[in-house]
């Protein structure tokens, strides 16, 4: 790619980013007639499923509740955004989702996370089996003190690949994947902290691809960036799409309408309602979701 | 509510209160400084004299090269410098592995139990007790019980106990200051928990883990009551056979079994002698073991600087 093209594509999402919810897929929908009177609602996808919650409940070890009775399937190869007011569980359920909770002390799970084609629950896996399969990157760029390089294959590193082959091949394709090869190919070896934030994460995005994850989760990935790098990390969401199953929180809904093929929406640890994108900002099945939508609350 | 509206608003009021707080930075910032120059300059004088007393000996080559000898102007440090190098690779050798692998083990492995709260009581508390302590637990465990004579390697064994409390919770320290989210990150990625503490968490910790050895060492460099407790001597004219040697295995560690002494005992036996030039000699090597110490703290600070104004 060129820097001309990447510049027009990059105006191109900054000048989306100022315009008022706009749903990926570009077939018109009727503004709400009236909002839906369902308390909560399940969309039941027509395509392939990636996994199914069934019932997940969630506990702090300080005893506190942060998932009730969640129910929701994630389709396979698609960009789900969650979405909720602050407080309402989302990076919680992100974690349950590669068990990064049993990391401390006393957490406890109940319900079924279902992993589709293989039908077994996530929950009754050795975590770090899970994690082997399942992706993460942070709300603030995290890359480890170390080369460039060597963050982008760090994940292969853990898995034994030691071919000098085999990993600089994974290295550019996962940083072309994610938009910084041509940025970073000249500086490979030297440290990850010399990038600007945007690009640490997206180096980040590139340290989650190299694996090759079933699953990907995004916990709000563009909160601490400006609009540029935050356009850069929609497209290549968007270049995903087909590839990497994704589920990404985000509090920008004009992001979630952009890049998500299927969106929920969370309260107080509860799914309120799961839908396509364009349905769910247009026209919402629950009071709940019309209120926080139209920024009524939150 | 209208009297703290009115506080709130009044201008005087800022004013003098601004006065007031300008003039107790001023007054911390002034006795701090009395205090720094009182401490600085007491250190200073006393490397002076030393260094003034010592001047004829520090500027003889012999003097660095020579046994020590009944005569004051014969005697050398070269069997001390030589003990106390010998001395601090054995303690650090043995100190550092142990000291770092039972912080990493505390911080990263160790549940909390009653178990583990009591290991980290005792550990602080170690750290407290005075040295001489320890030369007698090596004295009679070692010497006593072990069979083993007044060595380098039991020399080396007596300061590691004395320092690990210190490697211990400076290697906790270092790797409790690692933000959180790079062990998640090393986790999210399908690392175990020794891929993680290994490849991740230990070398961002190193600089941390480094300072701490230092200090230590700096610390066990200078200790004279538990060596002089297992027994050290005092006279010691020969060198422990050479580590590297030109004839077949190349290396040996005849030196670890070997007896030894050490700068500050060679210092204390020289303090001890009523000849006045003999405390010339003492004053001398009271400036070389200073300068060791000066020069591993140095270290320790260049280190420390270096990590700070990396990112
Ligand atoms: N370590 C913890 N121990 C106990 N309770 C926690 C812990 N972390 C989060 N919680 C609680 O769980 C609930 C959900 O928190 P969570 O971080 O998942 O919210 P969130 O939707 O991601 O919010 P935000 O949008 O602000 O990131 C909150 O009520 C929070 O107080
Ligand atoms: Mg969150």
């Amino acid at each position: 790619m060129t820097s001309f093209s990447k510049s027009i594509g990059m105006m191109k999402n900054v000048s989306t980013t100022a315009e008022p919810v706009a749903t990926k897929r570009t077939h018109s929908a009727p503004p709400p007639a009236s909002a839906g009177q369902e308390d909560t609602w399940l969309l039941e996808p027509e395509e392939e499923l990636r996994a199914r919650v069934s019932d997940l409940e969630f506990w702090y070890g300080d005893g506190t509740q942060a998932i009730q009775k969640l129910n929701m399937p994630l389709v396979d190869k698609r960009v789900t955004a969650l979405i909720g007011p602050s407080g309402c569980g989302k990076s919680t359920f992100l974690r349950c989702l590669n068990r990064m909770h049993d990391l401390y002390k006393g957490v406890k799970y109940s319900g079924e996370i279902t992993l589709m084609p293989e039908n077994v629950n996530l929950i009754e896996l050795d975590p770090m089996v899970v994690r082997l399969r399942v992706g993460m990157v942070f709300q603030k760029p995290n890359p480890f003190p170390k080369t460039i390089y060597e963050n982008t294959i760090a994940g292969l590193r853990i898995r034994g690949i030691k071919k000098r082959a085999v990993l600089d091949e994974m290295a550019e394709k996962s940083l072309r994947q994610a938009a910084l090869w041509d940025e970073v190919k000249d500086r490979l070896h030297q440290s990850a902290l010399s990038l600007s934030g945007g690009q640490q994460q997206r180096l980040c995005i590139a340290r989650a691809l190299a694996v090759q994850p079933d699953i990907l989760l995004l916990d709000e990935p563009t909160s601490a960036l400006d609009p540029i790098a935050t356009a850069r990390i929609e497209d290549l969401l968007n270049e995903l799409e087909g590839q990497v199953t994704i589920l990404m929180v985000t509090h920008n809904m004009q992001q979630a309408a952009r890049i998500s093929n299927y969106t929920a929406y969370m309260y107080m640890g509860q799914l309120v309602e799961f839908n396509e994108t364009d349905a769910l900002f247009t026209r919402p099945k629950c009071q709940r979701t019309e209120d926080y939508i139209s920024g009524r609350f939150g | 509510m209208a009297t703290l509206n009115q506080t709130i608003s009044d201008a005087q009021g800022h004013a003098s209160l601004v006065r007031r707080n300008k003039n107790q930075d001023i007054l911390i910032a002034g006795l701090g400084m009395l205090i720094l120059v009182i401490a600085i300059s007491t250190l200073l004088a006393m490397f002076l004299d030393l260094f003034i007393t010592g001047l004829p000996r520090l500027q003889d080559p012999d003097f660095y090269m020579s046994f020590p000898s009944r005569k004051a102007e014969q005697a050398g440090i070269l069997s001390a410098w030589v003990g106390t190098i010998l001395v601090m690779i054995v303690t650090a050798a043995i100190s550092i592995p142990l000291g770092v692998a039972a912080g990493v083990y505390l911080e990263e492995y160790a549940g909390s139990n009653w178990m583990t709260d009591l290991i980290e009581i005792n550990v602080t508390n170690l750290a407290g007790v005075p040295s001489i302590v320890y030369g007698l637990l090596a004295l009679g465990l070692f010497i006593y019980a072990f069979g083993m004579s007044e060595t380098v390697l039991v020399a080396g064994l007596v300061l590691s106990l004395l320092i690990l409390p210190v490697i211990i919770v400076s290697t906790r320290e270092a790797i409790r200051s690692i933000p959180e989210a790079y062990k998640e990150a090393a986790i999210g990625l399908g690392a175990d928990q020794w891929q993680t503490t290994y490849a991740y968490i230990l070398p961002a910790a190193r600089p941390g883990i480094i300072t701490g050895a230092i200090v230590g060492l700096s610390r066990a460099i200078g200790e004279t009551a538990p060596i002089i407790t297992i027994g050290a001597l005092t006279y010691i004219a020969f060198l422990p056979n050479a580590p590297i040697s030109g004839d077949f295995p190349f290396i040996n560690f005849d030196w670890i079994t070997s007896p030894f002494t050490v700068m500050p005992i060679q210092m204390f036996s020289w303090v001890s002698r009523p000849q006045a030039e003999f405390q010339i000699n003492a004053a001398a090597a009271g400036v070389v073991l200073m300068v060791l110490t000066l020069m591993m703290n140095a270290i320790a600070i260049y280190i420390r600087y270096k990590v700070r104004h990396k990112d």
